[in-house]
């Protein structure tokens, strides 16, 4: 239930935000990390953006979230 | 696993300070339903010396739900002009009556998946004569999620949405365990993602009551096992320190606006753990303020009831570390992921399902 993806900050509009997930944009809600920028990283859970990243973070956690959706995609799709 | 040559020296590494640390029997729990699936899939309790137990505590929030909410939420969802949103996981768990979501809504009642509780916002914006109810489950990894949620259709004047709370705290229910006679836990894996909101001062209080170590870990296999041996280090040394193995997401201070959020719209108080009973201290209630926002008084509903599990089921000991899922005479007999019994088999993360799917 608690898990959290790396996305990328691609545009904001007031408090949501549209981060990128390995090519696909979505709707991130943008108000617990009320200092991120567009082109930040943020771990993102339930739609909302939980934490900020710096880039080498975010990548080494998206290369751990790939090798877990590899062979999970029941469990992955819990929020 | 994990692939690399460097990934699989610091597996060996710390599996060999595991082996070295452990020296008579351990029992040490993980709270984190993620710990619980990545222990199970990589098949970590193998690397383990066989004194050393690792068990699932009450790490999923499903699991943990009381069986009264879900009846609440299932009667809301039959109310007429109403929807009950949720996050896809509570649709199969049955409620104290033992209906589920997902049965009610086979049967017309009105249940939708959501990703986020932004996206209930929305549905509420789109649909102002619906009224619509978000199930407030989670931990403090999910509910500043949720209220911000709230603070959204505040914010936005959204009058017809509101949230059904069954918000659970973590570091107080590990102290509370540790505190139950019939519980020997001698050292916690502490959650990553809850740990990013809270931070790591957060577990001070419970390293310093239940005199254990508090070690966070992010989710990756070496992550987790190097977690689990500066824990047994620990304990061979006497020491309960709290520290921070997930750096890369987990600071001091947590999320400081997030830990704001909550304060702003939540007030601690009791709550009721599903098949464990009330622990003081460990819930969420939505402040007087907020009470538009809050569907318990919205509705009317009472507050929630620690219900009995169905009969012969042992949830409520395995969630508290009392025993492992196989020691339950239900497990993989009459209780299956197919043909579930308890929360713990139903929910995905949880214990009695990763024990079934991936073995100890």
């Amino acid at each position: 239930m608690c898990l959290a993806i790396p996305g990328r900050i691609a545009r904001i509009e007031g408090d949501v935000g549209f981060a990128e997930f390995g090519g696909a944009e979505r709707r991130v809600g943008l108000m617990l990390v009320p200092g991120a920028r567009v082109g930040d990283w943020v771990l993102v859970h339930a739609g909302y953006a939980i934490q900020t990243l710096d880039e080498e973070e975010a990548l080494e956690s998206l290369r751990l979230f790939e090798e877990l959706l590899a062979d999970e995609p029941g469990a992955a799709g819990a929020p | 696993m994990t692939g690399a040559g460097p990934a699989r020296v610091r597996v060996e590494a710390a599996v060999r300070r595991i082996r070295e640390a452990v020296a008579r029997p351990l029992r040490i729990m993980e709270v984190c339903g993620t710990h619980t699936m990545a222990i199970g899939r990589h098949g970590l309790r193998s690397l383990f010396p066989p004194d050393l137990r690792l068990l699932s505590g009450p790490g999923c929030p499903v699991c943990v739900t009381p069986g009264s909410d879900i009846d609440q939420a299932i009667d809301l969802a039959r109310r007429p002009g109403t929807v009950v949103t949720t996050f896809g996981d509570m649709l199969r768990v049955p409620g104290a009556r033992r209906e589920t979501l997902d049965a009610a809504r086979a049967a017309g009642a009105h249940v939708r998946i959501v990703y986020s509780a932004l996206d209930a916002v929305e549905l509420a914006r789109n649909e102002p004569a619906t009224e619509v109810v978000f199930i407030g489950v989670g931990f403090e990894t999910t509910s500043p999620t949720i209220a911000a949620a709230m603070k959204s259709a505040r914010e936005g004047g959204v009058a017809n949405f509101s949230v059904l709370p069954s918000f659970k705290l973590v570091p107080p229910a590990m102290t509370a365990l540790c505190a139950a006679p019939d519980v020997r836990i001698e050292g916690f894996l502490c959650p990553g993602h809850v740990s990013a909101i809270i931070g790591v001062r957060a577990y001070a209080p419970v390293a310093e009551a239940a005199k254990v170590p508090c070690v966070i870990a992010g989710f990756d296999p070496v992550d987790i096992l190097e977690g689990v041996a500066g824990i047994v280090e620990q304990v061979r040394d006497g020491r309960h320190e709290v520290v921070n193995g997930y750096p890369r997401a987990v600071h001091e201070d947590g999320n400081p606006a997030a830990l704001a959020l909550l304060e702003e719209i939540f007030e601690v108080g009791d709550a009721a753990w599903r098949g464990i009973g009330v622990i003081p201290r460990t819930g969420l209630n939505v402040r007087e303020g907020w009470a538009a926002l809050d569907a318990r008084r919205k509705f009317g509903l009472p507050a929630p009831e620690p219900d009995d599990l169905p009969e012969g089921c042992s949830c409520g000991l395995v969630m508290r570390g009392v025993i492992v899922p196989p020691e339950c005479p239900l497990f993989r007999g009459a209780c299956t992921p197919a043909a579930p019994v308890g929360p713990c088999m139903v929910s995905s993360e949880g214990a009695c399902a990763a024990y079934h799917k991936y073995g100890g």
